[in-house]
């Protein structure tokens, strides 16, 4: 096959793996919007999510749209008691006490699933849709993997729709720019962090079931959300737009890096777009750019 | 026994320890140390080298997180880099280890500059991700230089000649990483009561009242990795020496994260916190294994899937740590300290 042939194919993986990346971003920006801080636990979120429907459609035997209703009632209250019982406890601590808590959450969270589930054989989830290829753009695709590039493209557009148009949305907005000055001017700042909390939560969790879809599910699928870290950088933290655009140019970059040059690129192209992006425009295509001199 | 800072002359201001009586426990200390290897067994010894040679690496990103407030999960991937580079010199080019270990802590410091200068335009979780994606860029080049690392089958390093010595039992190594880690501790202590140790603290407590009062930032925040990444090599170097086989496996950003425990748990910016919570982080797992062990008839899961539950305790315990307290162990030992000092008075 020369390298025409092979384009198209490549650039349509990068784009489904792109979108999870993409719901992984959102999850990021939400959260570091509302709050500042950076949630080295998104990852494991979605690990958690991923399983908790594994339990309920697998094992239960509960009906898909149920099984992921209840999934993301699950990820609600999730969110809910980690802002609650964790994150309201250390208001106005240093952000860097916040990641290093989060780092030690995905760490609580991970080897609970691998306490829970350590012994399970790898799966994928099951899918509501045939698994059968459909050509789009002179590239194959299986119905899931166009099912996840939609579920991208709904979440965005509900973030998007909800920061721009509704009045919690514009309250976490305002919280970003300035966390005192909200609170001055009424916004409940506990409001804003927990509902941060559980939109990241919710995201997460439908990430997982879709990455769960077109690929297995093992205890470490938390780890991929260490490479959406390149994609929030590229984007810009604070901006939904940049995180949807990030992950899908860092899945695609990937994908091309490693069909085109090497495969083993493609574990790291991420890091070494991360490392470029940081030296030359740190605050990403999309981000505030805040004026600091040191 | 003092009850308070007494002290007249700037003599005696500027020692480390200041009575007789810290002094002599001092001692007693060193004799402790220097008798253990002949009292304990071998798995006590095995326990107490590696304890060290996670506390030099751990001295040196306590310096850099705890001190100059600068996040760093690159320690795993300074410590790759010195394990590989001490390996490749004393097996590849046949340096003798006096030369390999500094040669190999300068490597790794070589790499802490290059690391060092994006940090000088970045802070907090921009560091976090930039020295992160380091460990994994230098994992990658491990697994893909098989000719220079071995790859992912892992390096063989030859065993350990200091001169006509060869270091090859537990008791040996104890002689050698002991007195390595003691000297570096002494080494960071002073240097933390210099112009650097208090530069260091000013940026971390406001970097830009530190530039306002004429510290250059550049210059000392670049240092601060350096040096870190210094020790994390002389680490690596030793760790590579001591378990004779490194594979990239050894040195993910799981280690990273475990240095970042240790410090946390120990005390931030404190050499007495590395120690402890080097100490820490090593005996937990074994009361771990023994609550394992003994409730293995009734719950055989514990002892099973001991390995899982390691690393979700680490997690919990920082965050309890953070959470309830902040100042680290070092930081009971100090109210502990003070507690008795005056007792029976309140002060």
């Amino acid at each position: 096959m020369n390298t025409a042939q092979v384009l198209p194919q490549l650039f349509m993986s990068g784009i489904v793996i792109g979108s999870i990346y993409s719901l992984i971003a959102l999850g990021f920006v939400i959260i570091y919007k509302a709050t500042k801080i950076l949630n080295f636990a998104q990852g494991e979120l979605l690990m958690f999510g991923a399983y908790i429907f594994f339990v309920l459609s697998v094992d239960l035997k509960i009906p898909y749209i149920f099984a992921f209703l209840l999934t993301l009632t699950f990820a609600f209250l999730l969110g809910i008691s980690l802002e609650l019982f964790l994150f309201r406890k250390m208001m106005g601590q240093p952000v860097f006490s916040l990641i290093m808590i989060t780092i030690g959450l995905s760490n609580v969270l991970r080897s609970l699933a691998a306490f829970i589930w350590g012994d399970m054989d790898m799966v994928a989830l099951p899918s509501p849709l045939p698994m059968k290829p459909v050509k789009i753009l002179g590239a194959s695709l299986t119905y899931p993997q166009i099912l996840t590039i939609t579920a991208m493209v709904v979440m965005f557009a509900l973030f998007a729709l909800f920061f721009r148009v509704t009045r919690m949305g514009t309250a976490i907005r305002a919280s970003c720019d300035d966390q005192d000055a909200a609170a001055l001017t009424g916004v409940n700042i506990n409001r804003v962090f927990q509902l941060a909390w559980i939109m990241a939560a919710v995201v997460a969790c439908v990430g997982g079931i879709f990455l769960g879809h077109i690929n297995y599910l093992h205890i470490s699928m938390g780890f991929i959300a260490i490479r959406v870290f390149p994609a929030i950088i590229l984007g810009g933290m604070e901006s939904i737009t940049g995180a949807v655009l990030g992950g899908l140019i860092i899945g695609v970059a990937e994908n091309m890096a490693g069909g085109l040059i090497e495969s083993g690129l493609q574990d790291v192209t991420a890091y070494i777009v991360l490392i470029l992006v940081l030296i030359i425009r740190p605050y990403g295509f999309f981000g505030e750019k805040e004026i600091e001199r040191i | 026994m003092s009850s308070g800072d007494y002290t007249v002359t700037y003599q005696e201001g500027l020692e480390i320890f200041k009575t007789g009586w810290a002094k002599s426990w001092l001692a007693a200390l060193f004799l402790l140390m220097a008798l253990v290897p002949f009292i304990a067994d071998t798995y006590f010894i095995y326990m107490a080298n590696i304890t060290g040679i996670f506390a030099i690496g751990a001295l040196g990103l306590n310096l850099l997180t705890g001190n100059g407030g600068l996040i760093s999960l690159a320690h795993g991937g300074f410590m790759a880099v010195g394990a590989y580079a001490s390996g490749i010199l004393v097996a590849k080019a046949g340096l003798p280890f006096v030369i390999a270990l500094p040669l190999s802590g300068i490597i790794a410091a070589g790499f802490g500059l290059v690391i060092g200068l994006p940090a000088l335009r970045l802070k907090g979780l921009y560091l976090a991700m930039i020295t992160m994606g380091f460990v994994f860029v230098v994992e990658y080049m491990i697994n893909k230089t098989p000719a220079l690392t071995g790859g992912g089958e892992g390096l063989m390093v030859p065993d350990l000649k200091l001169g006509p010595w060869t270091v090859n039992t537990d008791i040996e190594f104890y002689f050698l990483i002991i007195p390595i880690l003691v000297f570096l501790c002494y080494f960071t202590k002073n240097l933390m009561r210099t112009s650097f140790g208090r530069a260091l603290n000013a940026i971390r407590d406001r970097d830009l009242a530190a530039e306002v009062t004429g510290v250059y930032l550049a210059k000392y925040k670049v240092n601060a990795f350096v040096l870190s990444a210094f020790f994390a090599g002389v680490s690596g170097s030793l760790y590579g020496q001591y378990i004779k086989l490194i594979s990239p496996d050894h040195f993910g950003i799981l280690l990273s994260i475990e240095y970042i425990v240790i410090i946390i748990i120990g005390g931030l910016g404190t050499v007495l916190g590395t120690i402890l919570g080097s100490i820490f982080i090593n005996v937990v797992p074994e009361f771990l294994r023994l609550f394992g062990d003994v409730t293995r008839s009734s719950f055989p899961i514990f002892s099973e899937r001991f390995g899982d539950l390691r690393e979700g305790i680490f997690g919990l315990l920082m965050i309890i740590f953070i959470v309830f307290e902040p100042t680290g162990l070092a930081g009971i030992w100090r109210r502990v300290k003070i507690y008795w000092k005056s007792w029976p008075f309140r002060y």
